[in-house]
């Protein structure tokens, strides 16, 4: 499958293991993933890369049972938007609890996970998830 | 150049929607393309080019070039044959392409076709083909399963407005009661509210039972100007309107995750240009895809406010004899969904409305008709709405 080729994978590193989107410096707005452009001012926009917290909140979230190939061996495992601090929401896995335990409004931080690998000896994905976050670290409520 | 005032359909055809297995892509597309053309009236030969929708026969079948397929196959000989996509409004699209052909005065008579061939790869290949309908790099690639991608949908709608669990189920009821009575659907079977609420979670909160099944199918219609329209029929159907929107790829980027933008958009649009407002709207086919899909197009399309689908559901007043009967075809999820055929089965549903031929599922004196296909999560919507 093309989707699973190396370079396109590649390409992608430094948002999938850093959360590197970008920021227009015209509209003051934040992207993840980061964009070619600003949707907002597109030829007027000034786009700068932005390394994100990591910070957020669950906006929404599933349970996979029916899982594709890759998944199989992880389901169920719960999938969500997560709407960051900044501003912007993306999909990730939420991982460390149990599925069971998600909800809406839930503060989760991000950690870097093997996301999946792409068949016996096929390539191994890495990148970010979220688990909820822990009085103890500090991190604030929002 | 003189524009043309509207477009008609004078025959629409549909193959039988299921799990073939004993029917090639190639033979369901001829069976829709000749029941269109045998109810028409047109010859063969009065047909000027063939436009087919179709999402992704490349990854279901191994086969790409489909519109020089399909004028092959129908023994069309040289006409132009466009195929285009637009993921789940592939079919939507393809209607659309061939009214702005014949309203542009660059064709007069055209063949419509929609397809798709699922069930000749396996489940899984068949998910992850489907996934490819919403942002693949960034949805897709995390596990995020297209079912989930509505589950994210449901999920919201649920916290924000109190939608339940018996309202996602009350759809896919209405819908397969509807479908006993359509002799193409996939399922002409009612089933039990209580059956639908306890069917295998596959997203939660979204069961097996709230999702349109992996189907095989195909649909066509026979459109042409409005002048010619009569030589043909004394039963034409007209697009009073026909036009498209689009949103983000991706759900996470959407203004608001329970409202498709683009549906609103180009519902409001197509009612403008038609000059009819929603209560003059006889009869609906709204994209279900699953179930919260078509909680969502109610409130998005104007029969109710945001956030009271489910009260709608509730007072039954989508039900065919209510004032909004939405699906009387059964929808996506018991008249099945094949992908590409999905948005031109829409309008075949409502050319049988408007002519009255819908038979025991006929929404009396229907005479405006609305369709809304989306692709996707609601990344594109397109609308027709339709007039005898
Ligand atoms: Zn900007």
């Amino acid at each position: 499958m093309a989707e699973h080729g190396v370079a396109q994978i590649w390409r992608k590193i430094p948002s999938m293991y850093n959360v590197i989107g970008n920021h227009c410096t015209t509209c003051d707005t934040f992207y993840f993933p980061p964009r070619p452009v600003c949707p907002k001012c597109r030829r007027k926009g000034h786009l700068e890369d932005h390394k994100f917290k990591g910070l957020g909140i669950v906006h929404t979230f599933s349970i996979v049972r029916q899982a594709p190939d890759d998944f199989k061996t992880q389901a169920p495992y719960v999938v969500a938007q997560v709407q960051l601090d900044e501003g912007p929401r993306l999909t990730t896995q939420i991982v460390n609890c149990e599925v069971t335990d998600v909800y809406i409004g839930m503060r989760v931080r991000v950690c870097f996970r093997k996301i999946t690998e792409f068949g016996h000896a096929g390539l191994i994905l890495y990148g970010f998830k979220f688990e909820p976050t822990m009085k103890v670290t500090g991190h604030p409520d929002r | 150049m003189t524009v043309k005032k509207r477009v008609a359909i004078v025959g629409v055809g549909i193959s039988k929607f299921g799990e073939l297995w004993d029917k090639s892509l190639r033979d369901i597309t001829l069976e829709a393309g000749m029941y269109a053309i045998f109810d028409s009236g047109v010859a063969g030969k009065d047909i000027e080019a063939i436009c087919i929708g179709n999402m992704s026969a490349g990854r279901f079948t191994g086969q790409e070039h489909l519109g020089a397929l399909a004028a092959d196959m129908g023994g069309l000989g040289h006409i132009p044959a466009y195929s285009v996509e637009a993921a789940c409004a592939s079919g939507g699209a393809a209607v659309r392409q061939a009214y702005m052909a014949i309203r542009s005065g660059e064709h007069d008579v055209m063949l419509v076709l929609g397809c798709e061939k699922m069930s000749d790869v396996n489940q899984s290949e068949a998910m992850r083909t489907m996934g490819v309908a919403s942002d693949w790099e960034w949805e897709g690639i995390f596990g995020a399963t297209f079912p989930a991608l509505y589950a994210f949908i449901a999920r919201r709608h649920m916290h924000e407005y109190g939608t339940t669990e018996t309202h996602l189920a009350q759809v896919t009821v209405k819908n397969h009661k509807n479908a006993e009575h359509n002799p193409w659907a996939q399922f002409q079977k009612a089933v039990p509210l209580d059956v639908v609420m306890k069917s295998g979670l596959i997203a939660d909160p979204i069961r097996i039972l709230h999702s349109s099944p992996i189907s095989d199918g195909a649909a066509g219609l026979l459109m042409c100007s409005e002048e010619k329209a009569k030589q043909f029929t004394d039963t034409p159907i007209y697009i009073e309107a026909s036009t498209q929107s689009s949103d983000t790829l991706a759900l996470h980027d959407r203004r608001d995750i329970c409202t498709m933008d683009a549906a609103v958009v180009s519902s409001r649009e197509a009612l403008r240009k038609a000059g009819l407002t929603i209560d003059n709207i006889d009869v609906f086919e709204l994209h279900d895809s699953f179930t919260i899909g078509e909680i969502v197009l109610t409130e998005d399309v104007g029969i109710t406010q945001k956030g009271n689908g489910g009260k709608l559901l509730d007072e039954g007043l989508t039900e065919i004899g209510a004032k909004y009967p939405v699906n009387p075809s059964g929808g996506l999820k018991a008249r099945g969904h094949p992908i590409g055929a999905t948005g031109v089965a829409q309008i075949v549903e409502l050319v049988f409305q408007l002519r009255g031929d819908a038979e025991k599922r006929q929404v009396s004196g229907a005479e405006k008709a609305m369709a809304v296909n989306i692709g996707g999560t609601g990344a594109t919507s397109i609308v027709h709405i339709l007039g005898r």
